[in-house]
């Protein structure tokens, strides 16, 4: 994907600042929330954590941020143990949960001061990074205002400016731009990718596989409490994701039958029509040597085309064919996801 | 990390957290002017409605109740930090704290501490309405002032236990609830509103154990003249006994929260 926001797969460069965990369970009552959860992230990277609500995402992020007690099972981040070493593993991450976790009646910059102190950082070094961060997340404006008056994308960007108050190498991020417009997903979206290229890992959970798609290097799909499948993005959808299909649009709908017709050789089973759209989609079996084949067969029977693409399997079908449901539940904040050129 | 180095790191955050709930009082002053107001409205009720159906042996309601009152405010005061401990758990920023490399005790001190501040506020307010209203000093300022140290030191050890209440419940309404449950029998079996020669005797041997009433006859005795001596020491075993059991009560189940 050429507007891909990732940087690097791995570096050798980057500090120790994995994370793994290693059969990891944890049950709440008669729900098996998580069901021996195996990862590695290796430093400087960004990992996504696919699945939708209720999957055991968060129940996961709490676990290695050293909110909750595993079960059995033990995860290392940083090689600190989480239940061992709480203490240390708090030293080198940041938290941004699920929901903004900002003071609304002190303002921007006593929110971020105030973690500043409470890392230890002393009054000065906490007051100067607390004017870095805002004037980085364009929040100076804002600084003296309390956070009562802030917007929601707002308190997202003020919520990651308290995350990386002590420049943690480690960030967990649990489902960071839910709920926001897209233009505040993707400013988001760029400052998480920023933190990765300064060699920091990122562990995120995402319901938005466009997400996981634009950020991660490494996804795992989560269904209850299961990671079924992990891996690039490319393999995800190289295994699972079906074929690329080559999806031609025509100019008079009233022509699809025609069209339809004069492809069926080359789709045969495979080949579906849209009537309403004008659109046939066929599986493209020879890559790009499919598509001039295509061009001359309907020129033959003189239908003009609008447009003509090759279309890569999306993370949507590859979600679908493993989970056998799609990710998301509302569609609503999904815009775009269909990467059509 | 040494020792000392902790130890100054965990006052360093005791200060932040204290600073958070106080300013919580400045930037939300309706709830420490509704709070005072409900104070001035009791005292004035107990005053005027009861005051002259209670012999109080010769002396005037408002000297015998003036310093049970200023123990009262402490005493119900405890409840709001189970409300505001509650409604901090019940919200997003708990995380936060609990991800920090900060002290765990800090964030449950940092309330106690900002409650003591709050008694001491509404203290100093009863004493004006109630000098207003014809209560007099007869020992002297000294005494009133180590009687006012004591109460905040008792208003203190049961925040202790208001802290336990509010993370054991960890939801507003039934903090509010369980705060009254406690607190309203140690406030009135006890010799806080009347002698409590008057109550049946079974109920006598209550309102001689419950801590508020020696508390409330230091109070007395500092503001009006009299023996302190066997109350003082029973109050001071009280403040021991309840930190003693609540605190680590109250760090225990902080810590156990992500179990």
């Amino acid at each position: 994907m050429e507007n891909s926001l990732k940087t690097r797969q791995s570096s050798a460069v980057c500090a120790d600042a994995s994370i793994s965990a290693e059969g990891i369970n944890k049950r709440f009552g008669k729900v098996q929330a998580l069901d021996n959860i195996n990862l590695i992230v290796d430093p400087g990277t960004v990992f996504a954590l696919l699945g939708p609500n209720g999957s055991g995402k968060t129940t996961l992020v709490r676990i290695l941020t050293t909110l909750l007690r595993p079960d059995s099972g033990t995860a290392h981040i940083a090689s600190y143990d989480v239940v061992h070493e709480a203490q240390l593993v708090r030293s080198v991450i940041g938290l941004a949960g699920q929901y903004p976790a900002v003071e609304e009646i002190l303002t921007g910059k006593e929110n971020l001061e105030m973690i500043g102190q409470l890392y230890h950082l002393g009054k000065e070094k906490a007051k100067a990074r607390a004017v870095e961060l805002l004037e980085n997340f364009e929040l100076s404006d804002a600084a003296n205002r309390k956070v009562k008056t802030y917007s929601g994308g707002m308190r997202r960007r003020l919520d990651l400016a308290a995350t990386l108050v002590a420049s943690p190498s480690i960030l967990f991020l649990d489902e960071p731009t839910t709920g926001l417009d897209p233009r505040s997903r993707l400013g988001l979206w760029e400052v998480i990718a920023a933190q990765a290229q300064d060699c920091n890992t990122v562990f995120l959970t995402t319901q938005y596989l466009e997400e996981a798609d634009r950020l991660a290097n490494k996804i795992a799909i989560i269904d209850k409490g299961k990671i079924l499948r992990e891996g690039t993005n490319q393999e995800l959808k190289d295994c699972c994701g079906g074929d690329t299909l080559v999806t031609v649009i025509i100019a008079d709908r009233s022509e699809i039958l025609k069209a339809n017709n004069a492809l069926k050789e080359l789709g045969g089973e495979k080949l579906h029509s849209y009537p309403d759209i004008g659109e046939i989609t066929l599986p493209a079996a020879g890559g790009t040597s499919l598509l001039p084949e295509v061009v001359r067969r309907l020129d033959a029977e003189r239908i003009v085309i609008t447009e003509l693409a090759l279309k890569p399997p999306t993370l949507d079908d590859v979600f679908l064919a493993i989970t056998g449901h799609p990710a998301e539940e509302t569609t609503e904040l999904k815009e775009g996801s269909s990467n059509t050129p | 990390m040494s020792v000392s180095s902790n130890i100054s790191n965990a006052m360093s955050d005791i200060g932040v957290m204290t600073r958070r709930n106080m300013r919580r009082y400045i930037r939300l002053p309706q709830l420490l002017v509704f709070n005072a107001l409900l104070n001035v409205v009791l005292l004035l009720l107990f005053n005027y409605v009861f005051g002259g159906a209670i012999r109080t042996g010769g002396i005037a309601y408002i000297q015998y109740f003036l310093p049970g009152f200023m123990v009262q405010t402490v005493v119900f005061g405890s409840t709001q930090t189970s409300v505001g401990l509650a409604e901090d758990l019940s919200k997003g920023m708990i995380d936060r704290f609990r991800s920090l490399p900060m002290s765990r005790t800090a964030f449950l001190a940092g309330r106690v501490v900002a409650d003591a501040t709050r008694y001491a506020i509404l203290i100093a307010l009863m004493i004006a309405v109630g000098s207003v209203m014809g209560f007099r000093f007869e020992n002297g300022v000294l005494p009133v002032l180590a009687g006012v140290a004591l109460i905040i030191l008792f208003g203190i050890a049961l925040t202790w236990v208001g802290v336990f209440i509010g993370i054991s419940v960890r939801d507003v309404e039934t903090a509010q609830v369980a705060g009254f449950v406690w607190v309203f029998p140690l406030v009135f079996a006890s010799s806080l509103y009347v002698p409590i020669e008057t109550m049946p005797s079974w109920l006598q041997v209550f309102a001689q154990i419950n801590p508020v009433t020696p508390m409330v006859d230091t109070m007395r005795a500092l503001a009006l003249g009299g023996s302190v001596s066997a109350s003082l020491w029973k109050t001071l075993v009280w403040d021991g006994v309840i930190i003693l059991v609540f605190l680590p009560l109250a760090l225990r189940r902080y810590r156990l929260m992500g179990q």
